[in-house]
């Protein structure tokens, strides 16, 4: 068997929603460069809070790349409340499955738009429950 | 176009290496400890391949052990040598920071045993220093295992020095010889070699036979035991066909090292020429004291194994130290090893040409290398943060090359 599935070979090689958006309503990276993967999710968000437009940027591995693809197909045209709920089981789901050592790709995919998501309630002053908003969690992978 | 640019991993085997097996499948299938026709011949033919390899390392056949290959005989090499200088009480082993895994692994074992491990250097060009050996070398040393040339970028050792100071020292010296065999002239008498591994499928031999060379004298420490065969020392009936391979592709190899090292070092130029225009770019690992075969670059910015997943789409087949690629969570302990910090050793790239390796590929190569670091520069936040300056950048905007 491949290392991947073939839906995540597509995004990794057709990635969905690649780009900077300028002038994003919220914005969220997660990541360092030390791990090898960086995540930045951008948002555009309407005045019914539902996402109307969304770009990655991702430094890092195929996995990484198709994770942030397949996450952003899934919040496009979402509401945020909707869009909050997405786990990184659902993207790993959505990309017939991950590796084992990979699945990190696709947790970072939901930090990214949870940070994003954040980004954008700070930049509204809109009042939100810090408790659904957990730390990102620390790289034990990189022992840093 | 489809180039296979991973040689390091492991060669095709060659047409003649074949044609020369096949008979030792159907014909003579003998089991060489089988006292009847068609096993004695069997037998005659393991010592004449055996006879083969001593007289290219320049060793006795006697010295000569066929093993599964390079693991193997690291294994046993450090093993027989660590057992040896303990009855003695002599539980210091020196090697170096970038050894393969079969060496730096088995030592760990051994540490974990009570023995005392010295890691030297290999700096940032990726070259032991052999007084750091002379300096480290200890009343209690049992052994002192340098590979001849690395594995990931390639840089080749002063072996036949630190042999030398090993001798004086009369300290045991073994070295991985396997990514050297096929590029470098080796004569274990010549070099002070006292045990020395090589594995077949490197120089398109068979996968899964290998030799331990093991100057007479020392004793050997049986990683697998068994039958009697390999004089006591190894386990196992002998795989002929791959040991009647491995000895043709060998004598093959070492006969054309000189003519292939002076076609290849041209495409070397080549292809680190190519590479250097990339912005942000460095050769890791010495500019000249490396095999032929390999070339060895870190981009920024991005991360290596969606760089080489992106080449193989162009028909490119090369491999990366990355984290991801490395099956570990680190990169590279090579690369690490010669001081590239971790964000940029996420971002590496091995190629290692075959000798019918052509200008064209290499042309070939170096575009779509080119053509995917750009491509993945551009969405990467990481390279974003370095073209702004919100990071520092770890190399110059035109590579360096010593």
């Amino acid at each position: 068997m491949a290392l991947y599935s073939e839906k995540v070979m597509d995004h990794f090689r057709n990635p969905r929603n690649v780009g900077v958006i300028e002038d994003a309503d919220g914005v969220g990276e997660v990541g360092n460069p030390v791990c090898g993967d960086i995540m930045k999710i951008y948002l555009k968000i309407n005045d019914e809070q539902v996402i109307d437009d969304v770009k990655f940027e991702t430094f890092g591995c195929g996995s990484a790349i198709a994770s942030s693809s397949m996450a952003t197909e899934l919040i496009k045209g979402k509401p945020l409340d909707e869009a909050l709920q997405l786990t990184n089981k659902a993207v790993t789901e959505a990309l017939d499955g991950l590796p084992p050592h990979k699945l990190h790709c696709s947790v970072l995919a939901e930090e990214a738009i949870k940070s994003a998501v954040k980004n954008y309630y700070d930049n509204n002053g809109i009042e939100y429950d810090p408790a659904d908003f957990p730390e990102e969690h620390d790289c034990e992978a990189c022992h840093l | 176009m489809f180039v296979y640019a991973d040689n390091a991993a492991t060669t095709a085997v060659s047409k003649k290496v074949v044609d020369a097996m096949l008979p030792y499948f159907t014909e003579v299938y003998g089991n060489p400890s089988s006292l009847y026709s068609v096993g004695q011949k069997a037998k005659e033919v393991l010592e004449e391949a055996r006879e083969k390899v001593a007289k290219i390392l320049g060793a006795k056949p006697r010295e000569i052990y066929f093993t599964s290959g390079g693991s193997e005989a690291d294994n046993q090499a450090i093993i027989s040598a660590a057992r040896a200088g303990a009855k003695k009480g002599k539980k210091h082993i020196i090697s170096s920071k970038f050894e393969h895994h079969a060496v730096l692994h088995t030592l760990e074992a051994l540490e974990k045993e009570g023995f005392e491990i010295t890691l030297v250097d290999v700096h940032s060009n990726g070259v032991v220093d052999p007084k750091e050996i002379e300096d480290a070398i200890r009343e209690d040393t049992a052994l002192v295992t340098i590979m001849y040339a690395n594995n990931e970028i390639g840089t080749i050792q002063p072996i036949a020095e630190i042999g030398k100071i090993c001798r004086e020292k009369k300290v045991w010296f073994h070295t991985d010889a396997v990514q050297a065999i096929s590029h470098v002239h080796i004569n274990v008498e010549e070099q002070n070699i006292d045990m020395l591994s090589i594995s077949a499928h490197k120089f398109h031999g068979p996968k899964g036979v290998g030799v331990l060379y093991a100057k007479g004298g020392i004793p050997l420490t049986n990683v697998i035991n068994g039958g009697a065969q390999e004089r006591g020392k190894r386990a196992g009936t002998e795989n002929l066909a791959g040991i009647v391979g491995l000895a043709v592709a060998l004598e093959d190899a070492v006969a054309h090292i000189d003519e292939n090292n002076e076609k290849l070092s041209k495409l070397q130029d080549r292809l680190i020429e190519g590479l250097s225009k990339i912005p942000y770019s460095e050769l890791n690992g010495d500019r000249h004291a490396r095999v032929t075969s390999n070339v060895n670059f870190c981009f920024e910015g991005i991360e290596g194994e969606s760089l080489l997943l992106l080449l193989d789409d162009k028909g490119v087949a090369v491999s990366s130290g990355s984290a991801c690629t490395s099956g570990s969570l680190d990169p590279s302990h090579v690369l690490l090893a010669i001081g590239r910090p971790h964000e940029v050793a996420h971002g590496s790239l091995r190629i290692s040409l075959g000798e019918d390796a052509t200008e064209e590929q290499v042309d070939y190569i170096v575009n779509a290398v080119t053509e995917v670091v750009e491509y993945l520069r551009g969405f990467s936040p990481f390279w974003g943060d370095l073209v702004s300056g919100k990071r520092p950048h770890v190399f110059e905007e035109h590579a360096q090359i010593a």
